[in-house]
């Protein structure tokens, strides 16, 4: 659930890639070659194939109150039943598209913005990165939970209240590091003739600058999902954030409600616990590793016997 | 000077963007439900009702610019209205204060010691089993949802085992006292809660500060200090560590929200009744102006820790005078 990714001062963190076709090839090697990259992508497999097919893997109706209540784990109820007799199991495994689904487009989408917002306020300077960098500055220090439950408590309850009240408080920290990133490579030769040429800043920024930046921005994704992955289902843990769909932190809340650990049904509050930390953790390993391949400060490494002073 | 008058404006703005955030939220409110929470106010205080409508922008017929400058002035004179049991917000919050002061408090000073050691000692020994290890592992660590930690720690300790109490902060029918049985009771029932908290956030400062360390070592100054021939820990502590704990400390003001949030979740979780406990039964009771007087509350500890970071910053050093 953490905000912040390993890497804490961005200007230093990645280099700009060269350009070129080979670089995702490259880049997809690096990763798998990274054992904490690889766990975690086995990780994101799984789940991913669970959330297309769960059909394939569980045989019960997730909403259908089949079965006798509060049945503790079995051969025919794998992780037992709600206090409404449906099959947790089987939830789980319905949960996790929805699930998914969320993180995804709330990832995709406050990656996004935070590129516009950290990309332009880096390429234009002077005014605009003053106020834009203000705006971040202030999304950054309003307290996230606390700001997500006031939002999700006063808006009608649904997937497009959810996916905006995430949005609206992940971006800024990502937006903070690409502009880092972005001043870093500011003043470099293909920017300037590009501006010499006369070209748009949208073109600017989203033709030349952003393909700079593929593996900071695919790690910024990452840093978002984990976070939005532990905040959605914090949300729905204390009963907000309420889309129509079960999702795995509607499980929690259920789960919760009715004290399934207390009174000896504690799997059913367990699984779903554990589901949002494999998710989390899968996508926080590859984060990681992005980090340390992007970084090499943080690579365990051999102690160098000189070093060249990273920052003036 | 410059400096501090730039974080000075930042934090009044920050601040002014807080009173918009909770001036707005209401106002996005569907109109029926707004209603409902007005009704269940109805019956306790016809002032606060009124208050609310202008809040909710209903039945007004003042318009939008200046009912949002009497709010921004009734808040900034400490006007946070009463709740819906009729008690001022600000005598709840100052009430419940010195339980989540206590749990936050504690538990996030221990995290930093606890992460920032880490940092420093794996920094020391860069390439040694410890720093292939222990960073790593806090870090993955802290990216566990905190209710995740805490429902496990419950059914270890609580339910499986019964070594620590599963909720409350202190047993039912013990009378608060300075005596020692009691305050026992209370480290008894604040422990699972902390341990969580501690859990997730202590890995938050240990990347910061090995790489910050990883700099620093590379230093004249650490280089002179080892020619000097001290000892190992004196030039750690005293030359590398020193100086390469600034910029983590302005880490810990900006996670103070951060765990702050945390809090929520483990206080609900256990029912630890401090803050963040409160702020969940707001919200199941749509106590807007409660929620909107913690929210606040929340924003103003998050700013004032980051203002104080700044000016021991701004003291310990003197390059952030010049900036």
């Amino acid at each position: 659930m953490a905000i912040q990714s390993a890497t804490t001062a961005p200007a230093t963190g990645m280099p700009p890639e060269p350009t070129g076709g080979s670089r995702f090839r490259g880049m997809l090697r690096t990763l798998l070659g990274n054992r904490k990259a690889a766990a975690g992508i086995v990780i994101l497999l799984i789940v991913a194939f669970v959330a297309i097919f769960p059909g394939l893997i569980a045989h019960d109706s997730p909403s259908e109150s089949s079965y006798l209540p509060n049945l503790t784990p079995s051969g025919s109820h794998l992780l037992g039943t709600t206090n409404l007799g449906q099959d947790v199991f089987a939830q789980l495994i319905y949960g996790t598209r929805p699930t998914l689904v969320l993180t995804l487009v709330v990832s995709v989408i406050a990656t996004f913005i935070s590129t516009v917002v950290g990309i332009t306020a880096a390429y234009l300077g002077g005014i605009a990165d003053r106020v834009l960098t203000v705006i971040t500055d202030v999304f950054l220090v309003l307290p996230v939970l606390p700001l997500l439950i006031l939002m999700a408590s006063f808006l009608a309850p649904g997937t497009t209240s959810l996916i905006l009240v995430l949005t609206v408080t992940s971006w800024a920290f990502q937006a903070r590091q690409l502009r880092s990133q972005g001043l870093s490579i500011r003043n470099r030769d293909f920017l300037v003739s590009a501006r010499v040429r006369g070209e748009s800043a949208v073109y600017i920024i989203f033709r030349e600058i952003v393909p700079t930046m593929t593996s900071l921005l695919a790690a910024s994704f990452l840093g978002l999902a984990v976070f939005v992955v532990g905040f959605a289902a914090s949300l729905q843990f204390l009963g907000l954030g309420n889309s129509g769909q079960e999702m795995w932190g509607t499980i929690l809340y259920n789960a919760q409600q009715s004290a399934a650990l207390e009174s000896g049904n504690a799997w059913w509050e367990l699984a779903p616990g554990l589901a949002v930390a494999f998710l989390g953790t899968g996508f926080a390993l590859v984060n990681f590793a992005f980090d340390e391949i992007g970084n090499p400060a943080l690579k365990p490494m051999k102690r160098r016997k000189r070093r060249v002073r990273a920052s003036a | 000077m410059r400096y501090l008058t730039r974080r000075g404006g930042m934090f009044l703005v920050t601040l002014w963007a807080a009173l918009t955030v909770n001036f707005i939220i209401p106002r996005l409110m569907p109109g029926n439900e707004a209603q409902s929470v007005l009704a269940t106010f109805r019956n306790i205080n016809p002032a606060a009702v009124k208050a609310l409508e202008i809040q909710f922008g209903v039945n007004v017929h003042h318009s939008l610019i200046p009912s949002y400058f009497s709010y921004l002035g009734h808040t900034l004179t400490g006007h946070l209205g009463v709740d819906a049991q009729n008690v001022p917000v600000a005598s709840e919050i100052f009430s419940k204060l010195p339980w989540t002061l206590g749990l936050v408090g504690v538990t996030t000073v221990l995290a930093f010691i606890v992460g920032t050691l880490a940092g420093i000692f794996s920094a020391w020994r860069r390439g040694g089993r410890l720093d292939a290890i222990l960073p790593p592992t806090l870090f993955i660590v802290s990216t566990l949802p905190v209710f995740f930690v805490g429902l496990l720690l419950i059914y270890a300790f609580a339910i499986k085992t019964h070594v620590f109490p599963l909720s409350g902060n202190y047993t039912i029918g013990a009378t608060p006292s300075f005596s020692l049985s009691f305050v026992g009771d209370v480290l008894d029932h604040a422990f699972l809660p902390g341990l969580s908290l501690l859990i997730v956030t202590a890995g938050l400062w240990v990347y910061s500060m090995r790489n910050n360390m990883i700099t620093t070592i590379a230093d004249d100054h650490v280089k002179m200090g080892r020619a000097k021939g001290l000892s190992g820990l004196r030039v750690m502590f005293d030359y590398a560590a020193r100086n390469a704990i600034l910029p983590n400390l302005t880490g810990f003001a900006m996670q103070l929200g951060y765990v702050l949030g945390g809090s929520i979740v483990i206080e609900y979780l256990f029912s630890y009744p401090g803050l963040g406990y409160l702020f969940y039964t707001a919200t199941t009771d749509h106590d807007l102006p409660l929620m909107q007087g913690l929210f606040l509350f929340y924003t103003l500890a998050v700013l004032i820790c980051v203002l104080l970071v700044d000016l021991l910053t701004a003291v310990l050093d003197p390059r952030t005078r010049e900036a």
